[in-house]
């Protein structure tokens, strides 16, 4: 009922390889643009901007980044913290370096730096597979991590190691620093997630992403078909990278506007945007943006239930949520692999028919 | 049969031309095992030609070998005249060599579709930057090996099935999809492992006709492996038989058919 | 002998007790990965879990009392008694052993068939959820465990080294015990894996699972028997580290170090594991005291011994000791 598509077919190929095929749901991604773009920067306020959205956003670049990787290529990474970081350092070396250049461009620059590193972290890749690489890639996370603490030149030589994002202006309005506006960060990064996404998806529908498939599927096929495993690979870690370089400066830029790389870079970030994808679904735009909102919903949900309605201690609080997003891994895995995206999937195909049982 | 080398016409009218790739004394070793003992033999451009033989024999590594796949320890492979240099797998496909394999390969996490335009990527050579952006080059070119694809999609009559995820389909369905993902790279040679396995009867005359056809009309060289007797005798034009690694005889279907050597090492067993 | 060169004895002494404790929990992975295919990452917590459950026994704790006080209101926190240590070994070898039924019964039997990457997530799911669990049980503050092990540096060793060497090498009492107990655990399972009936069968299912069950293997049976033993090398693993450093949540953090020294290994091979484990061991102490203190700022222990292993790796993928991998098309 909702999902009227009689009538509703392309004539050419360009129209029936569109990301939004059924009238229905363009419409419904129209609205869903609409509002964010237009409505929610009137109702936005620091706390929501600072707990959900900006996280959110962020986050969805990342898992994008690694979704393409992981769940596109099919090469897994645990270095997702250690390049959040690059990507962080980067911008902050640039933004106290190049004090005029435009945000916009630093945190585009950031990406790039850090799909260098990404690639040259990427080289085992060619000799090493599956979890042989998801553990080499650890090697990846824990050098880094060591180096941003531990080379001075990193943080500008400051005694406490940290480094601050100075106050910096897109159109002549605080983006960073101290005196932000919540509409104006959560524009600022809703410009860098529509264009990811877009971004994403082009490269996902093309030759690109069917290179990337075909080696994630069966990768001796892949080559013997024609596919150069080499580029393919290395062109996964430097897109990915890119963009989980982009989160990782907005991250520190926007969002924290002061970092300590052990602590926020760590192998615990690397896990949680792993997780992002894996329960959102791996090889789906959309699932990235389902397993970040997820992720990112679920403490702040918790302790809402927890602490404030049932009164417990935040360090159950805590932990519960350690027992919660634990178990829902293993449940994803053992039900749905697919994740949200499948789950999603299922649903529209219901609702295709809806109200009819077949 | 003729030994013109600049090639000859059948005796149902196809044009057969020069050898366009030979195996010379090809020898391929794994560790203690030889599994390819000094074996020559050519291929002539729009032939359809078998190699036959027992399980073991060492036919799927002869074709691992042509798709470059295995290096050969002895032995070089000459391609169009020339003696081909090692160059990887993908670079043995871009020079228009595209093959099916045994155990299925095809790629279980995307569509029919999907799979058939990976056929096509060697050919697409549109760069990055404008494929992020996507309207413009990279949306033409997307069409036009589209086009294409479908062209292969509607020989193999699959267009049914063409936004299916191959993991859901048919033995035989996924056969014929991997025909048509070779297809599509529009390769000069075609290399069949074991085209007709665990088909039945009618699925087997459906594959044979599209080989015949394929043949006839893209004029498409073909070598294929094949365990049935009947399908060989009726669709290749000759036919090498190996076993235990060597090659025991290579004539028409008629000459190998009445080789003693192969008589005893394999075709006393009858086949459907 | 020369101050530099006694150091570097001391630091290579040292380096190899500790490359025989991360060869005891190299080991516990082995075993699992053997059996079933499975990368255990949260083999660490299971160490950390089992050290807390040691603890909370010792100390009569009442198990999620947190909770329970938060839930109900009420003020319970220890049954008053307080156990001793080889009992509540044993008691804490049970609970590992109902961990390692449920973990088999509730995830693994789900996921049988399902690539190694998929198993490998959902053991980093079951670590999240095990230290959760952990915590709420038995609190997250830091726990001391004294199961009577000597401690303190031994001075039988301080004296002959001073009087030979000119030089008193500093190693601790409880290394050595470590390295012991972790030499004869090493020494029992490869023996158990090579002569008894229930390692055969843990080989075969390791090798192909439908050839272990056409011959009447239980898989079941297998899998909870390597994840207890698992369980239990994680015990003793915990015990250890908990006796030296504090019951804490750095203690998960071994499995991290365990995956360089499988890695070097070869996963699927216990003399491997002992093998990687000590020249992880040896190696990242000689680095960080030769050139990581002096010149890199220090601290290099934390990727040296990824650093190498990712070397090796890249021209030897199968480790030293694990199988080649051979693809067929």
């Amino acid at each position: 009922m909702f999902y009227r598509e009689a009538g509703d077919f392309s004539t050419s190929y360009p129209e029936d390889s569109q990301t939004f095929p059924i009238k229905f749901d363009r419409y419904r991604y129209y609205l869903v643009l609409f509002t964010a773009i237009v409505i929610i920067p009137f109702f936005i306020n620091d706390y929501w901007v600072n707990s959900l959205f900006l996280p959110f956003l962020i986050y969805a670049i990342a898992a994008i980044g690694l979704n393409i990787l992981v769940g596109y290529c099919g090469q897994v990474s645990l270095g997702t913290g250690g390049f959040m970081a690059v990507g962080a350092y980067a911008c902050y070396k640039l933004m106290t370096s190049f004090p005029d250049v435009s945000m916009v461009i630093l945190v585009l620059l950031s990406g790039l730096i850090t799909a260098l590193v990404g690639v040259i972290f990427g080289l085992p890749s060619l000799r090493i597979k599956g979890f042989y690489l998801a553990v080499a890639t650890l090697a990846a996370q824990f050098f880094l991590v060591w180096l941003f603490n531990r080379v001075p030149w990193f943080y500008n030589y400051s005694a406490s190691g940290q480094i601050s994002a100075p106050e910096r202006t897109f159109f002549g309005i605080e983006i960073s620093g101290p005196n932000t506006q919540a509409w104006a960060t959560y524009l600022f990064c809703l410009m860098f997630v529509i264009a990811s996404a877009y971004v994403a998806r082009n490269l996902t529908r093309g030759s690109m992403g069917r290179k990337w498939m075909a080696i994630r599927d069966m990768d001796i096929a892949a080559e013997i078909i024609g596919v150069n495993p080499l580029r393919a690979k290395l062109t996964a870690f430097a897109v990915s990278s890119f963009f989980i370089g982009i989160s990782g400066a907005l991250f520190f830029a926007i969002y924290l506007g002061a970092v300590e790389v052990g602590e926020v870079f760590g192998i615990q970030k690397s896990f949680l945007v792993l997780f992002m994808i894996i329960i959102g679904g791996l090889g789906s735009i959309f699932g990235s943006f389902a397993g970040a909102a997820f992720l990112v919903l679920l403490p702040v949900a918790l302790k809402i239930v927890g602490v404030d309605w049932l009164g417990w201690p935040t360090d159950i609080v805590a932990h519960l949520q350690l027992v919660i997003v634990g178990g829902l891994i293993i449940v994803f895995l053992i039900a749905e692999p697919h994740g949200l995206a499948q789950l999603w999937r299922v649903a529209k195909e219901k609702l295709r028919l809806w109200p009819f049982p077949h | 049969m003729n030994d013109l080398a600049d090639g000859y016409v059948t005796a149902d009218g196809r044009q057969i031309g020069p050898v366009v790739m030979e195996m010379k004394n090809i020898t391929l070793r794994f560790g203690g095992v030889e599994a390819i003992k000094d074996i020559s033999f050519d291929i002539r451009q729009g032939e359809i030609r078998a190699i036959i033989g027992p399980n073991g024999a060492g036919k799927s590594s002869m074709l691992n070998v042509i798709s470059g796949f295995y290096v050969p320890q002895d032995g070089e492979v000459w391609y169009q005249g020339r003696r081909r240099a090692p160059m990887k797998p993908y670079e043995v496909a871009q020079q228009g060599i595209a093959r099916t394999f045994q155990n299925i390969a095809l790629f279980e996490g995307m569509s029919v579709l999907d799979n058939v335009m990976t056929g096509r990527l060697t050919n697409m050579k549109t760069g990055m930057f404008w494929q992020s952006i996507w309207k413009g080059k990279a949306e033409r070119e997307e069409t036009e090996n589209r086009e294409v694809a479908e062209k292969i999609i509607d020989f193999l009559e699959i267009q049914a099935i063409r936004k299916t995820p191959v993991s859901r389909l048919s033995y035989g369905l996924k056969k014929r999809v991997e025909l048509a993902r070779a297809l599509a790279a529009e390769p000069s040679i075609l290399l069949l492992d074991e085209p007709m396995a665990g088909m039945n009867v009618e699925e087997k005359e459906d594959m044979s006709r599209f080989i015949l056809d394929v043949n006839d009309e893209f004029g498409t060289t073909i070598a294929l492996i094949e365990h049935d007797m009947g399908v060989v005798m009726d669709l290749s034009d000759r036919v090498v038989v190996m076993d235990y690694g060597k090659k025991i005889g290579d004539g028409t279907p008629h000459e190998v058919r009445n080789n003693q050597d192969v008589i005893d090492a394999y075709l006393g067993v009858a086949h459907d | 002998m020369p101050e530099q060169l006694a150091f570097a004895l001391e630091v290579t002494a040292n380096g190899l007790m500790a490359g025989v404790l991360y060869a005891l929990v190299a080991l516990g992975f082995v075993l699992i990965y053997k059996a079933s295919g499975i990368f255990n990452y949260a083999q660490g917590v299971m160490a950390l879990f089992a050290a807390l459950t040691l603890a909370g026994i010792i100390d009569g704790q009442v198990p999620f009392s947190h909770l329970i006080n938060a839930v109900f209101g009420t003020d319970v926190h220890y049954f008053g008694w307080n156990a001793p240590a080889f009992l509540a070994i044993l008691l804490t070898m049970v609970v590992m052993i109902g961990l390692a039924y449920a973990v088999q019964r509730l995830v693994f039997r789900h996921l049988v068939g399902q690539e190694p990457i998929i198993l490998f997530m959902a053991t980093i799911g079951l670590a999240y959820f095990l230290e959760g669990v952990g915590d709420l049980m038995w609190g997250s503050d830091i726990k001391s465990i004294d199961v009577g092990l000597p401690q303190g540096i031994n001075t039988w060793i301080d004296d002959t080294t001073f009087n030979s060497l000119g030089y008193g090498f500093f190693i601790d009492n409880l290394d050595i015990v470590a390295s012991i107990i972790a030499a004869l655990l090493v020494i029992i399972l490869v023996m158990f894996a090579q002569y008894t009936k229930q390692g055969r069968a843990m080989r075969a299912v390791a090798d192909d699972h439908q050839a272990a069950l056409s011959v009447g293997v239980s898989l079941n049976f297998i899998w909870i028997l390597v994840w207890s033993l698992a369980g239990f090398v994680a015990l003793v693993a915990g015990i250890m580290w908990g006796t030296k450093s504090g019951v804490q949540f750095s203690l998960s953090l071994i499995a991290l170090k365990a995956l360089p020294v499988l890695m070097l290994g070869g996963f699927t091979s216990i003399p491997g594991a002992i093998v990687g484990g000590l020249i992880i061991g040896v190696g990242e102490k000689l680095f960080e005291f030769l050139i990581g203190a002096p010149f890199l700022g220090g601290a290099t222990e934390n990727w040296f011994a990824y650093m190498l292993a990712l070397i090796f790796l890249v021209f030897r993928p199968q480790g030293l000791f694990g199988e080649k991998i051979i693809e067929r098309v």
